[in-house]
């Protein structure tokens, strides 16, 4: 199924609102990370509204679908999508990494908050979701697990012992997004530590693989699609996206992993957002 | 017994220290100028995860600055602890030509870049890959290399903590593992980051040396004799800017403890940013009739019995603290030597049996009861059942 032209402007509008807000989180907790989330607004907001079965009205049901962020660094765009979903209040936004706040630096497990699994020690995340696939398989649920996960996070070891297991357990019903930004804390990717073909690897580890432009709306659509009909892997998005993508200044740039915008960078960025 | 010669502490001492000359901040001498130097124009001082914390004691009577370049008389000295790492590295990367030091992609956070940029054939990046980092250490050092391995505090002794116990505490191998980001003062990335466990995983290694630097005088000093030293060691260095202590005529040997400050009430023992709380904790004591004695702790494996000893008999009273969770770290062991030596009543000051969470360092000691008025309240306590 093709995304009508509507549903596209939507999407669009929504990763707009995402970068919007993780520019201002970023900004009035004067720490954080808004370089990685800015990269996967558009593939987020297209999970999130078109195909994550997650919403204010089914939280509590055992059955619905899961998420997982596995690079947790990057929960500014987590939390804005939450918000935009209405699971979490927009005012809680502005308490993010705050003393007392639910919205921590890293994902803290919430069930009140749609939080489904606590990350930030990279290479974690692949395997939780990769038990609550497997939990829901045992259990002959619908539901559908969907994990982010990154190029920096796929040099951890821990990411290809799960990458074995899930395909060797045949759970069709988990999703791994990578945002391939080749961007890492100490630098670009390829320099630092290589992973290579991403999407080779995961299918020569018994995956079904599709390299995606991960800002083309419509291209992550197909794919997430794509996932959805595959019955008997599971699926490996491999998300080529631009750090910071959506603010010049940060594009393609490794010091924006994680360092707050000043003042004046942060209305910069968010007039260029809102044009 | 150790007497330390104590650079600046907030405020006057009372009683005087014996033995200790205590300079007036305007005294800093070259040696200490330089390193302080290096760490205020380190172009890592400026890297993204940087910014300065607005201050590290809640105290508002201590005025706390930043150091730069320029050293006009500042009124308390604070540097960080991996900023002394960083400049400890590069200098004996000079000193030692078998040093190879590997990072974990955090070698902008950890200072070892400052190394990576002078030596650059003797640095290896792992990237995210922490097991990884710690068995190539191992096999490096089983080829005769000196292995400066770091990462956070919490990817490097948690993460790694298998490795390290199979390739290099059962070897027994030269790979020195100088982990910095540990404890509360991270700050506002949160638990997944604020690293409690790290000296009790370390510390139950047999072959294991376990120290905890509580300035970056001391940082500096212990960097240069973890290389000089054979085996294991596990070193926990902070993220945050803390005030300078020592003087540069310091003297640093691993395994001994410092006496930092005279006292026979009761002794309050500290390692890392924790020594400073106990500083300031001895004043608000001393201004209440109570001499505390404070013992700096660097060591904590294998512990100075000698100075507990001491502290013991002489004060009937112990007091530990920590940026640590209080099962396992520096309270631990103090609690299970003196128990066999010397008991006596004891509290133990560290995180109690929970997770951190996101906000300010300064927000978090006090929160978790690690700031000074929480040790000297603790300690009120402790007078009370050593009276009883
Ligand atoms: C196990 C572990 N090691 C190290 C870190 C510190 N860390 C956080 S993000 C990161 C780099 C991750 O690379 P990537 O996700 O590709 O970064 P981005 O594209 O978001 O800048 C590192 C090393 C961590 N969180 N967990």
């Amino acid at each position: 199924m093709t995304l009508t032209p509507k549903k596209q402007q939507e999407i669009e509008a929504v990763a707009r609102q995402i970068r919007v807000d993780i520019v201002e989180m970023v900004h009035a907790a004067a720490c954080g990370h808004p370089g990685g989330p800015l990269g996967m607004a558009d593939f987020m907001a297209t999970l999130w509204v078109e195909h994550m079965g997650i919403e204010p009205g089914n939280l509590h049901d055992p059955k619905r679908d899961r998420f997982v962020l596995g690079n947790g660094h990057t929960c500014a765009g987590l939390y804005a999508v939450l918000a935009h979903k209405g699971i979490i209040p927009r005012e809680m936004l502005k308490s993010f990494r705050k003393l007392g706040s639910p919205l921590q630096g890293h994902p803290h497990k919430n069930p009140e908050l749609g939080i489904d699994m606590s990350t930030g020690s990279l290479g974690t995340g692949l395997s939780t979701a990769q038990g609550m696939a497997l939990a829901a398989k045992i259990n002959g649920w619908p539901t559908r697990v969907y994990v982010t996960s990154s190029d920096g996070e796929s040099e951890e070891g821990q990411i290809w012992e799960a990458a074995t297991s899930a395909a060797h357990y045949g759970l069709a019903n988990l999703t791994v997004l990578v945002d391939f930004n080749n961007i890492q804390i100490d630098g670009v990717m390829r320099e630092v530590m290589d992973v290579r073909d991403l999407r080779e690897k995961y299918a020569a580890f018994g995956w079904h693989a599709i390299d995606v432009d991960g800002h083309d709306i419509a291209a992550i659509d197909a794919a997430l699609c794509a996932a959805r009909e595959e019955t008997a892997r599971p699926s490996a998005l491999i998300c080529h996206t631009t750090i910071g993508k959506g603010v010049s200044f940060m594009e393609g740039k490794a010091s924006w992993h994680g360092v707050a915008p000043n003042d004046a960078e942060a209305q910069e960025a968010l007039a260029e957002l809102s044009v | 017994m150790a007497q330390a010669n104590l650079r600046y502490f907030g405020l006057p001492p009372s009683p005087p220290l014996i033995g200790a000359r205590l300079r007036p901040p305007q005294g800093t001498r070259p040696a200490l100028q330089e390193l302080l130097e290096a760490l205020g124009t380190s172009e890592y001082n400026a890297g993204p995860d940087q910014r300065p914390s607005a201050g590290f004691f809640r105290n508002p009577s201590l005025p706390i600055r930043r150091v730069t370049s320029t050293l006009t008389p500042p009124a308390v000295q604070v540097a960080a602890t991996r900023d002394a790492y960083g400049v400890a590295l590069a200098e004996l990367g000079k000193d030692n030509p078998e040093i190879i030091v590997l990072d974990a992609d955090l070698s902008g956070s950890t200072r070892t870049k400052t190394f990576a940029q002078a030596f650059p054939k003797r640095f290896f990046n792992m990237g995210v890959a922490e097991s990884n980092m710690m068995g190539t250490a191992a096999g490096l050092a089983a080829m005769g290399k000196v292995v400066f391995a770091s990462s956070f505090a919490m990817f490097a002794a948690g993460k790694a903590w298998e490795p390290i116990r199979q390739t290099v505490c059962i070897p027994n191998l030269n790979v020195k593992i100088c982990a910095t980001h540990a404890g509360l003062t991270v700050g506002e990335d949160g638990k997944s980051h604020q690293m409690l466990e790290d000296l009790a995983l370390m510390q139950v290694l047999p072959n294991m040396t376990v120290i905890v630097p509580a300035d970056s005088i001391e940082a500096k000093l212990a960097i240069r004799a973890v290389a000089a030293h054979d085996g294991p060691v596990y070193v926990r260095l902070s993220r945050a800017k803390t005030p300078v202590i020592f003087d540069e005529d310091y003297v640093f040997k691993i395994g001994r403890g410092t006496q930092v400050r005279a006292g026979n009430d009761l002794a309050l023992v500290a390692c890392g940013v924790e020594l400073s709380a106990a500083l300031e904790a001895a004043e608000i004591l001393a201004a209440e009739g109570v001499n505390a004695r404070v013992i700096n702790m660097a060591t904590i494996k294998p512990l100075d019995k000698d100075i507990l000893v001491a502290a013991a008999r002489d004060c009937g009273a112990v007091l530990t603290a920590e940026e640590h969770q209080a099962i396992g770290g520096l309270g631990s062991a103090v609690s299970q030597l003196l128990a066999h030596h010397a008991p006596v009543p004891i509290e133990v000051v560290g995180v109690r049996d929970s997770f951190g969470e996101s906000a300010t360092a300064d927000q978090l000691l006090e929160k978790y009861g690690l700031d000074a008025q929480s040790i000297a309240s603790r300690s009120r306590d402790l007078l009370r059942r050593k009276n009883a």
